[in-house]
């Protein structure tokens, strides 16, 4: 029985859906268009400026010790919201990062630096 | 077991010079009265502080380098936490940290001559 319910909802279903169907493949058109530029939209090739290598300022400058106390140095890698900067933005590698955090993150709690932005 | 910390405070701004010498003084002797000793004192002075702690705005930073155990640390932390014109406080064990820093040091001085891959394209290029 309640298949046969469902199955007559099934069935009134696709009868329905025919109906408002006619506007839908007229609207679908320019949805279509748009549809297909979406992947296009990633710019192919993408050389289209020059990006500087980033290199880490710790593995160039030599810096070995990373200290919660050098906020200044620690302010560099530290956005105006607070935030510490990703690797990916600053180009830090990935041991000196891990240093840089904690110190920065030390430096949070003794009121050196802003856990963020002031209000 | 030896360890060495960093204990840095922050004091409020509106503390006098002679109660700042006269609180500095004590944390020291209860430092050596708890086993540890204070290798050195760093006054920072006052500075701003990045966002408002007990509505100050402003602190007094002084920084200790202890050296001892967990128990005279411990008992430090306690005293920090009870004496009333300080308004925070971190430690910081940096044993380690200096352990690594000298092997890197080391490290570095040995290995100073052999940079040949940095000299070698310059002869060539000569």
């Amino acid at each position: 029985m309640a298949d046969e319910i469902q199955r007559q909802a099934t069935a009134e279903a696709p009868a329905e859906a025919p109906a408002p169907a006619p506007p839908t493949p007229a609207a679908a058109p320019s949805p279509g268009p748009r549809g297909g530029r979406g992947p296009g939209g990633p710019r192919e090739g993408g050389r289209k400026y020059f990006r500087r290598k980033k290199v880490c300022k710790f593995c160039v400058e030599k810096i070995d010790s990373i200290d919660y106390k050098d906020y200044r140095l620690l302010s560099q890698f530290v956005a105006e919201s607070g935030k510490i900067v990703p690797r990916r933005l600053s180009g830090v590698c990935t041991p000196h990062q891990r240093r840089l955090s904690t110190a920065i993150k030390q430096a949070r709690n003794i009121a050196l630096l802003p856990f963020s932005a002031r209000m | 077991m030896q360890r060495t910390y960093e204990v840095m405070f922050i004091l409020r701004p509106d503390i006098g010079e002679e109660d700042l010498d006269k609180l500095v003084s004590t944390l020291e002797s209860q430092v050596s009265a708890a086993g540890g000793t204070v290798k050195n004192v760093e006054r920072m002075g006052k500075r701003r502080l990045a966002y408002i702690v007990r509505r100050f705005q402003d602190g007094m930073y002084v920084l200790f380098t202890v050296e001892g155990g967990g128990d005279a640390i411990h008992e430090l932390e306690r005293r920090l936490r009870v004496t009333e014109p300080v308004i925070k406080f971190l430690t910081v064990r940096v044993d380690k940290e200096q352990a690594r820093l000298a092997k890197l040091k080391e490290r570095r001085k040995a290995p100073a001559p052999p940079p040949e891959t940095g000299g070698e394209p310059a002869a060539v290029t000569a």
